[in-house]
C-alpha cells in the first residue's frame, strides 16, 4: 500500500563538487574518484535535501507504486 | 544520447526525477556549468516554482541573454528564446505586449541584467510590464573568463581588476526597487526552499518581479578571491546570511558583509499591458461614437 522512495544516484550526470555529500543532514554520502555514492553504515532518510541542491541532477528521490498495488491496478 | 523528451513523465527512459524529465531537455544534460556552479540549482528552483503553481508549458516562456545563465533557456523545456547580451527584457516585453496571457520568465546574469541591460531593467521596472526577472547573480562574468562585473564587490578581484575592484557594486534588487518593481527579493542558492518561494510570488505578482539569487561561482570569483570550494562558498552563505526583518534591526556597519535575503517590496501598481489595452479599449470606442 503506498509509495516506496528510493535514493537514486545517476553517475554519468554527477561532476563531484561534493554539495550534496557536505550539507547530507546524515552524512550518508561521500565523494569517491569525483563521483557521490552511498557510505557504507549510514542511514539514508530519503529528506531529498541532495536533490534540492545538486545543481547538476545527478541525485534524486524517486517514488515509486509498490508491485503489489501496481499488480491490484492492472488486475 | 539521442533521446528525446516528451515531457511526459510515464514515458520516462532516462535516468532523472520527474519534475527534470518533465521540465528541461534532457537529452542536453547534464549541463555544460562548471562543478559546483550555483546556476544548476536556481534553474530547478524556477522549475520547481512553475511546477508548484501549475503552470502550462504551452502557456511559459523563458527568455534568456548572454552568458552563462542564458544556457538555461536552452535547457529548459517551454517555449523559449536566446536573445543578444543584455536585451532579454527587451525581448520578453516584446512577447508580453504581443500576448498579456502567456507567462513571461527572464533568466539573467548581473552583468546581463545590470550593465549591458542595465537601461531595460531599470525602464522595465519603471513601467510595470508583468514579466518576472530571476537573476543568477554570481558576482562575476563568468563566461567570459572572469571579469569583474557591476555586482563584484569592492575591493574584490577579477581578472580586469588585478589590483581590486574599486567600484562599488549594484545591489539589483534593490536598484530595480528603486525603478518602481512591484516585486523585488533577494534569495541565495543555499536557501533553496525560500527561494523557490520567492520566484513563486514573484510569478504571482502581477507587474513586473524581480527575484536577484546570489550564485556562486566557484571557478572565476571564488578562486580570484580565495573563496575556496563550492562548499565554502555555499557554508558563506548559510552563515552570513539574514533576514529583511533582521535587518531592519540592525545597524550598516552590522550589516556589512552580510546577505539580506527576503522581500524587499510587494506592492501593487498598474500594470502595463493591461493599462494599454484598457487605453485600446478607449480609444476604440471613442472612435465609434
Amino acid at each position: 500500500m503506498g509509495m516506496t522512495k528510493e535514493l537514486i544516484i545517476n553517475s554519468a550526470w554527477c561532476k563531484g563538487c561534493g554539495i550534496c555529500a557536505a550539507f547530507c543532514p546524515k552524512g550518508a554520502l561521500e565523494i569517491v574518484n569525483e563521483k557521490v555514492r552511498r557510505k557504507e553504515g549510514t542511514d539514508c532518510i530519503l529528506c531529498g535535501m541532495c536533490e534540492l541542491r545538486c545543481p547538476d541532477y545527478a541525485i534524486y528521490i524517486e517514488s515509486k507504486r509498490e508491485e503489489s498495488e501496481q499488480w491490484v491496478k492492472s488486475y | 544520447m539521442s533521446v528525446v523528451s516528451t515531457g511526459d513523465v510515464s514515458e520516462k527512459t532516462l535516468q532523472t526525477s520527474d519534475l527534470i524529465y518533465k521540465y528541461m531537455r534532457p537529452e542536453h544534460l547534464p549541463q555544460i556549468w562548471c562543478p559546483g556552479c550555483g546556476n544548476g540549482t536556481i534553474m530547478r528552483d524556477v522549475v520547481q516554482a512553475i511546477d508548484n503553481l501549475g503552470l502550462s508549458r504551452d502557456k511559459t516562456v523563458i527568455v534568456s541573454g548572454i552568458g552563462c545563465s542564458s544556457r538555461a533557456a536552452g535547457y529548459m523545456d517551454f517555449d523559449t528564446i536566446h536573445t543578444t547580451h543584455g536585451r532579454a527584457i527587451a525581448f520578453a516585453t516584446g512577447i508580453k505586449l504581443a500576448n498579456p496571457e502567456l507567462e513571461v520568465i527572464v533568466i539573467a546574469g548581473d552583468g546581463d541584467i545590470s550593465a549591458i541591460g542595465g537601461n531595460h531593467l531599470i525602464h522595465a521596472a519603471r513601467r510595470n510590464i508583468g514579466i518576472t526577472v530571476v537573476v543568477m547573480n554570481n558576482n562575476i562574468y563568468g563566461m567570459t573568463g572572469g571579469q569583474y562585473s557591476p555586482t563584484t564587490p569592492t575591493g574584490d578581484y577579477g581578472t580586469t581588476a588585478p589590483y581590486g575592484n574599486l567600484d562599488r557594486s549594484f545591489d539589483i534588487a534593490g536598484l530595480a526597487y528603486g525603478a518602481g518593481a512591484s516585486y523585488a527579493a533577494r534569495g541565495s542558492v543555499y536557501h533553496v526552499r525560500e527561494t523557490i518561494q520567492l520566484i513563486q510570488d514573484g510569478i504571482r505578482n502581477i507587474g513586473f518581479s524581480i527575484i536577484d539569487v546570489a550564485s556562486i561561482c566557484p571557478t572565476y570569483y571564488g578562486r580570484k578571491n580565495k573563496k575556496g570550494s563550492a562548499v565554502d562558498m555555499l557554508k558563506w552563505q548559510k552563515e552570513n546570511a539574514v533576514t529583511m526583518e533582521q535587518a531592519a534591526r540592525m545597524t550598516d556597519e552590522q550589516k556589512k558583509g552580510k546577505l539580506i535575503i527576503g522581500v524587499l517590496r510587494q506592492a501593487q501598481y498598474p500594470e502595463f499591458t493591461y493599462q494599454y489595452a484598457r487605453l485600446i479599449a478607449r480609444l476604440a470606442k471613442e472612435r465609434e461614437e
